[in-house]
């Protein structure tokens, strides 16, 4: 299988601190990574240098079996890696068609904005999404949105944006059950039309249910990787994990 | 009924502020026109707002970009005399005045960019560091001009001047090309990636970096912007005045930065209004002068113009909170 993202021992620290030691995983066409471990573990570091977010001080990244140079966020979405980030990533005072194009809109010559044709997918989004109020459309502003609704809106710019490779961070924090639905149907779909997801929870269980492959981070190290045909219940995942955390040091 | 009531909110949502100022500036005329409506029939009042009111606009549009992407820039004043500084000594040294145009233009872009990336890089605070480059611009004019101003007559002769500030059936050209400037910023701010970016990038600088939005880039260009608009303003009221003046473009500090927020622009970022600091600018174009126009001391001007701000940032407080 093609692998859409590898990262290769890499490392990131924060003045004197190791966030990410030597940490190798790599993403293939079509499965769902779980990323778990603990409160500090380094999972929030981990995809932020995926992403390009932070650049790594050591190490490589490669893009399709291709090292990249001088990684950044739009790098990362040119190369068809989008994110919700934990903290969604929107800006509130804006409407929610400029936070669905946020860093990539849809441009005619000299950078003038197709406001129209934008604000058309962001309807059609909208409404693919499932937004219940009829009082919400492409021009409301983020800000006049509930949790759940915002965390639709960061999802929407991931399905328009097509990414190849989605990076979920703590994607069902503070979701209703219904939400928290809707959010695993997204990903079952992406695994469906053949791309990938990388997801990572604190919730052992939403974790076990969603992904083909769980990949445990401890104290910014990659401790453990395995399969889910490996095991048989989410209590067997957290009971490795357990075992895991802390027995490398 | 309830897609119109959206239609309505984010109608609202969008212009509310931009209303607000509006009815500022419509509420001053009436205030002006009941108080003395013999001073407001007269052209010759106007006619000095319409004078006044260019340099303003070159100098609060670009205001307006800076503090939408969650900077601010008192440095702008100081901006404007040194290129009305560099205008006028190379048009005295015999330079053709549409290049020293350009190169006049080109410093005050080149000072926001360094403004910029001094407050950027170092992570400055942008209130306190263009303080600082405000006063120390300020002392290099003066030491390099020897505090003198210089007069440049020969500009009159020069095919720009008509074209610039020239007089066009009793409008002053500057008019135009403010209109021009107004309606260009319009679409820059609402229709172009870089107003679009200035406006995520003001209102949560965090996420737009994690969307890939070059942030120190998108601020370091606001300021230039500014610096361009000070320059503009610096060298067109040097021309129309035949003098560069050590001291010019102190006395728009205070009023560029009030026509911004009277304009309805929030101080917080992420937002911000053309057509609202236009009308920002009328109202304080129209405070300066139209105080003596009704026969009032010029001593309330500034009482006035406190009250407004004031009252301004109370009404545009109906608009709301910013929402996070």
């Amino acid at each position: 299988m093609e692998n859409i993202i590898e990262l290769d021992n890499v490392t990131k620290r924060f003045g004197g601190i190791t966030a990410l030691n030597k940490a190798s995983l790599k993403v293939t066409r079509g499965e769902v990574v779980g990323l778990i471990g603990d409160n500090g573990a380094g999972k929030s570091t981990l995809i932020k240098t995926l992403v390009g977010v932070y650049s790594p001080d050591d190490g490589d990244i490669l893009i399709r079996g291709k090292k990249v140079n001088a990684w950044n966020a739009l790098k990362a979405r040119e190369s068809g890696i989008e994110t919700v980030f934990q903290d969604r990533a929107l800006t509130p005072q804006q409407s929610i068609v400029k936070n669905i194009f946020m860093g990539k809109e849809l441009r005619y010559p000299f950078g003038f904005i197709k406001e129209k044709e934008q604000i058309f997918e962001a309807n059609r989004l909208i409404r693919e999404i499932g937004f219940t109020s009829k009082l919400i459309n492409a021009e409301s502003p983020v800000g006049n949105l509930s949790g759940g609704e915002r965390q639709g809106v960061a999802i929407a710019r991931a399905i328009y944006n097509k990414a190849e490779l989605i990076v979920l961070d703590e994607p069902t924090n503070n979701l209703s059950l219904n939400e928290t639905q809707k959010v695993f149907d997204f990903v079952l779909n992406v695994k469906k039309s053949n791309r990938s997801v990388l997801f990572i929870g604190h919730n052992i269980y939403h974790v076990y249910d969603i992904s083909d492959r769980f990949v445990i981070l401890d104290r910014g190290e990659v401790v453990h990787q395995l399969n889910k045909n490996d095991i048989s219940t989410p209590e067997e995942l957290m009971k490795i994990m357990r075992d895991t955390i802390g027995a490398h040091l | 009924m309830s897609n119109n009531n959206s239609f309505l909110s984010n109608y609202f949502h969008r212009n509310g502020r931009a209303l607000g100022s509006i009815g500022y500036f419509v509420l001053l005329m009436v205030i002006f026109l009941i108080g003395a409506p013999e001073a407001w029939i007269r052209p010759n009042l106007h006619q000095s707002v319409f004078v006044m009111m260019p340099t303003l606009i070159f100098l609060t549009i670009p205001l307006v970009f800076l503090v939408a992407s969650g900077e601010i820039d008192l440095s702008f004043a100081s901006t404007y005399a040194v290129a009305a500084y560099v205008f006028a000594l190379l048009v005295k040294n015999g330079v053709d005045p549409a290049i020293c145009l350009v190169l006049g233009i080109f410093t005050g872009a080149a000072i926001g960019a360094l403004v910029g990336t001094l407050i950027v890089v170092f992570r400055l605070s942008s209130l306190v560091a263009s303080l600082g480059v405000l006063f120390l611009l300020r002392g290099v004019i003066l030491l390099l001009s020897n505090s003198r101003s210089i007069t440049i007559m020969e500009v009159e002769n020069h095919w720009i001047y008509p074209l610039l500030v020239g007089n066009f059936y009793g409008f002053p050209m500057q008019i135009f090309w403010a209109a021009i400037f107004v309606i260009f910023c319009y679409y820059f701010f609402n229709k172009h990636v870089f107003g679009i970016h200035i406006q995520h990038v003001g209102d949560n600088s965090v996420s737009a970096e994690q969307m890939g939005i070059n942030v120190n880039a998108v601020k370091i260009k606001a300021f230039m912007f500014v610096g361009i608009g000070s320059a503009i303003g610096g060298i067109f009221t040097t021309m129309i005045t035949y003098t560069f003046f050590p001291t010019q473009g102190f006395g728009y500090l205070l009023l560029a930065l009030a026509a911004v927020f009277v304009g309805g622009t929030p101080y917080w970022g992420g937002l911000g209004t053309i057509i609202g600091a236009v009308f920002g600018v009328g109202i304080i174009a129209y405070m300066e002068i139209g105080i003596i126009a009704i026969g009032w001391s010029g001593e309330w001007r500034q009482f006035f113009n406190g009250l407004i701000i004031l009252l301004a940032l109370l009404g545009h407080r109906l608009h709301g909170e910013r929402v996070r």
